[in-house]
């Protein structure tokens, strides 16, 4: 157990709080599996959105198919409102190198082509390799050489951060 | 001598037959199938895995069914397809089965999925390829259809969930039948305990119960309590001499019909690969009842070929 | 020539010796054994220690391919490949194009064979005319021009009053009739064994009964008729019984299995392999272990190269479309040494089966060294392996299931009627 992390639910408080100060009413909001749904989701309740939650799996859009395979245990992807048009908020767990990002992109707009999307992550650990930045960030975390931030969710619905091994993903 | 399906690394490189690949293997195949039953129900039916990537269809023996579905799984995938019927090109001058492979190769195919009247063509293609060309079996003589086995096994997966507790009946030729080997390799393989076949002995082959199935002749006492019935269609143009006297007594005494159906559990599954004879191994009522899911098998066909194709271009 | 093969160990399966002894040969003929005849000198001395010097192999069943299938084989590449094999004495049947049932094609063979001044060339003529068993052939005319038996090859007469009409033809002139059991209704579909293997990979299958239904009524017919019957080709189990019955009977009945079938089964089609598409099919491990045993006993009399030289065209094509077929003539001594050290059978006996039984069959005075008979020798190295691939054989068929294996027994020197004909490089 790792104490020099911090609670993942003051993160989450303190992005809850950014975002209900930006965010237009018409907002379509998608979590990114599986650790962005889980937040979406809350995000989705707390804020009291009209619009209905979508949700992406980007495992048929990772760049790095052709070295690692389909991975098993594959969420259904699911947009339940119009793309065309509109202002959409992705949301992730850890920004890391922004390649899931760019998939999540490449996913959202084959549904159509949408008005505006910003991007909301609980933390950002630096070590970009594509030109992607966090409109809304809770905090900046450093994350020690071949390791990996994770996020977990309890039975209860209660997030934490810990750090793992590279090769446990 | 190393199953040619797989590649050093023991992941698959081809799918020929079904028969010797670890159980592993299968339930990844039916795993991933079902990731792509999402993507087949969702608003973009695309995902961009074979993009840039060429399957070349090639088709000794004609099938629009088998062919379509292929081809509808590639393009959902992004793979650029071609189809070629070749009965009506080139091997008619005398070209060699493994000169055509060695053509289209030249113009820089990926994948390969091969119907052939002859047990054993595509092994024979898969050995002759580059290492970085897969080989999908769509149908050999009466070896394998290893894809239809796969998509009838998540059929029954979708429905009964559990492969240790069933008990599975295939009805009709299975002698000449590669959707029937197919099945039974799978089932077995998934840990499926009780697997029967029934049919007239004209129609079973030889030392059948070898592969780990119960041989009935008498449809009433094969269907007695099973939770799966897998009608197979009755190949007139595969049967050479007196195997039968006639589709009318066929049906008599193999014909799926509601009475026969009752002896099975009320709630089996009714399953036919298709194309179907009505009135000669399954009864319309059958067919058009509450208890068949043939249509969900073409479905679901779709989303395991793309599973097969997105797995084999995974692994190069 | 005069030639000395000195310090050599020599094994006369007829004879029943197995010694380190020396062979003079004169004139074509075998001097002297052990010692040299007087006033012998040699123009040519071999140093056979460590080699086997034997009787020149015999071989019932080579196809030379000539006439007809020159772009299958040629006489002269087959001859060739035959005195590599050590094989001095051959059989060929008559499934040629067209098939010898003309005494003119048989002597036109029986030349070109003399010219080439390679193996001694036994044609079997064909039994009825074309092959295609309606008309008899004129036999007596036949055995004239050189035939030394009749046979079908692998076509099967389909009317039995034909077949019992031929085999009681032949009898009345005491000619031998060769046969393979078929029944050609349940093998003609087929292209494999009917059992296990084709089913799980969805082969056409020829059930064992097709043979022994067939042999079943050749015993019968020649139970009347005192026909010499010699059987081709057996594969099953259930016909070595029935063969080791009609023996025991007394009938006049004599079998040969070929070198491929002692070591192979089902089991090796493997991954479709079309080289193992042949006919008979390899059938089960029992029908194995029943041949291989039967030829051990001497119930099966002989074992022949069937030698079937084929394009790689006709072979690198799906299984169910191959032609059926593999080059024997230099793997018929190789691999019936690897029979017999499998079987711990001494090869004084275990190459009877090569050389004294076959020349039995064929009614000829070979397979044997003794002073007096033509000198065809076969010398060999038993230590030494031979390792079978496209450029070691000589023939033009490169079509075996061993291509690639290394098998045991590498011929040095073949000699037919005192002549050198082959010397290993």
């Amino acid at each position: 157990m790792n104490n020099s992390l911090p609670d993942a639910e003051a993160l989450y408080a303190e992005l809850l709080a950014q975002l209900r100060a930006g965010i237009k009413p018409d907002t379509g909001l998608v979590g990114i599996h599986t650790g962005g749904a889980w937040l979406a989701e809350r995000l989705h309740a707390d804020l009291g959105l009209d619009v209905p939650l979508g949700a992406v799996d980007i495992s048929f859009y990772r760049d790095d198919f052709h070295q690692s395979g389909i991975k098993p245990d594959i969420k259904r992807s699911h947009i339940p409102f119009d793309v065309a048009g509109r202002h959409i908020l992705l949301v992730d767990d850890v920004l890391y190198t922004g390649r899931t990002v760019r998939g999540a992109l490449n996913e959202l707009f084959d549904y159509g082509r949408p008005a505006s999307v910003g991007l909301v992550v609980l933390a950002d650990r630096g070590g970009r390799e594509l030109p992607i930045e966090a409109q809304y960030v809770a905090r900046r975390i450093a994350v020690p050489e071949g390791r990996m931030l994770v996020l977990d969710r309890d039975d209860a619905g209660r997030l934490s951060l810990r750090f793992d091994d590279e090769s446990a993903s | 001598m190393r199953n040619p399906q797989l590649n050093e690394k023991g992941e698959l490189q081809h799918l020929l037959t079904i028969e010797g690949l670890p159980r592993a293997i299968l339930t990844h195949i039916l795993d991933t199938a079902e990731s792509f039953v999402g993507v087949t129900e969702r608003e973009v039916k695309k995902v961009p895995l074979l993009r840039g990537q060429s399957v070349f269809n090639l088709f000794f023996e004609n099938s629009t069914r088998t062919r379509t579905t292929f081809e509808i799984a590639a393009k959902r995938l992004s793979a650029d397809v071609i189809n070629l019927n070749i009965n009506t090109s080139s091997t008619n001058k005398g070209e060699t089965l493994l000169d055509t492979v060695d053509n289209l190769t030249a113009m820089h195919a990926d994948m390969f999925v091969v119907r052939h009247a002859q047990s054993g063509a595509p092994h024979m293609i898969a050995q002759h390829v580059a290492s970085h060309v897969h080989v999908i079996n769509a149908g050999d003589g009466r070896h394998a259809h290893s894809t239809q086995g796969l998509l009838d096994a998540y059929t029954i997966r979708h429905y009964k969930k559990d492969f240790t507790g069933l008990s599975v009946a295939i009805v009709g030729d299975v002698l000449h039948s590669r959707v029937a080997r197919s099945l039974i390799h799978a089932l077995t393989t998934l840990g499926t305990p009780d697997l029967r076949v029934i049919g007239p002995q004209t129609l079973l082959p030889t030392s059948v119960e070898q592969l780990g199935v119960r041989v009935f002749h008498d449809m009433s006492l094969g269907l007695r309590d099973v939770d799966v019935v897998v009608t197979l269609r009755l190949q007139n143009e595969r049967m050479r001499g007196p195997l039968l006297p006639s589709a009318q007594e066929y049906f008599k005494s193999y014909g799926l019909t509601p009475e026969k159906l009752a002896l099975a559990k009320p709630d089996a599954i009714v399953m036919h690969p298709g194309p179907m004879n009505r009135g000669v191994e399954i009864d319309s009522a059958v067919a058009d009842g509450p208890q068949a899911v043939i249509l969900s098998q073409v479905t679901f066909g779709i989303a395991v070929r793309m599973a097969v194709m997105s797995i084999l271009a995974g692994n190069s | 020539m005069n030639t000395h093969i000195k310090n050599g160990r020599v094994i006369d399966p007829k004879h029943g010796i197995d010694a380190v002894q020396d062979v003079y040969i004169a004139d074509g003929r075998i001097v002297g054994l052990g010692s040299a005849p007087g006033g012998f000198s040699a123009a040519r001395t071999i140093d056979a220690t460590g080699l086997v010097v034997m009787p020149g192999l015999v071989d019932l069943a080579a196809r030379l391919r000539e006439p007809g299938f020159e772009h299958k084989a040629t006489l002269q590449s087959e001859m060739r490949a035959a005195v590599a094999g050590g094989v001095t004495s051959l059989a060929c049947p008559p499934d040629t194009d067209p098939p010898l049932d003309e005494p003119g094609l048989v002597e036109m063979l029986k030349h070109r064979a003399r010219e080439l001044n390679l193996a001694h060339v036994y044609p079997i003529g064909a039994l009825t005319a074309k092959l295609e068993g309606e008309r008899l052939t004129e036999m007596a005319e036949l055995r004239d021009a050189g035939c030394v038996a009749f046979s079908q090859a692998e076509r099967q007469i389909v009317d039995t009053e034909v077949l019992w009409r031929a085999l009681q033809y032949a009898a009345t002139f005491d000619f031998a009739v060769w046969l393979r059991p078929q029944d050609p209704y349940l093998a003609k579909a087929g292209v494999a064994h009917d059992g296990e293997v084709a089913t799980r990979l969805g082969l056409a299958g020829i059930p064992g009964f097709a043979e022994t239904i067939a042999l079943s009524a050749l015993l019968q017919l020649t139970r009347g008729t005192g026909t010499r019957l010699h059987l081709c080709r057996l594969s099953t189990a259930e016909a070595v019984d029935m063969v080791r019955t009609a023996k025991a009977e007394g009938l006049p009945v004599t079998c040969d299995v070929g070198a491929h079938h002692l070591h192979l089964s089902e089991m090796d089609l493997a991954y479709f392999d079309s080289h193992c598409n042949m006919t008979p099919p390899f059938r089960a491990l029992r029908d194995l272990e029943a041949l291989r045993a039967g030829v051990r006993e001497g119930v099966i009399d002989v074992v022949c190269s069937d030698h079937t030289p084929l394009d790689e065209d006709v072979k690198q094509i799906p299984f169910g479309e191959a032609e059926p077929g593999a080059t024997g003539l230099e793997l018929l001594l190789p691999l019936t040494l690897k029979w017999a050290e499998e079987s711990k059978l001494p090869l004084v006996q275990a190459l009877a089966r090569v050389t004294c039984d076959p020349a039995r069959v064929l009614q000829i005075d070979a397979g044997h060294l003794a002073v007096g008979t033509a000198a065809d020798v076969c010398v060999f190295d038993p230590a030494d392996w031979f390792k079978v691939s496209a450029s070691t054989l000589k023939s033009q068929g490169k079509n075996t299931p061993f291509i690639g294996y290394e098998l045991p027994g590498v011929v040095r020197y073949t000699f037919v009627s005192g002549h050198l004909c082959y010397e290993a490089r």
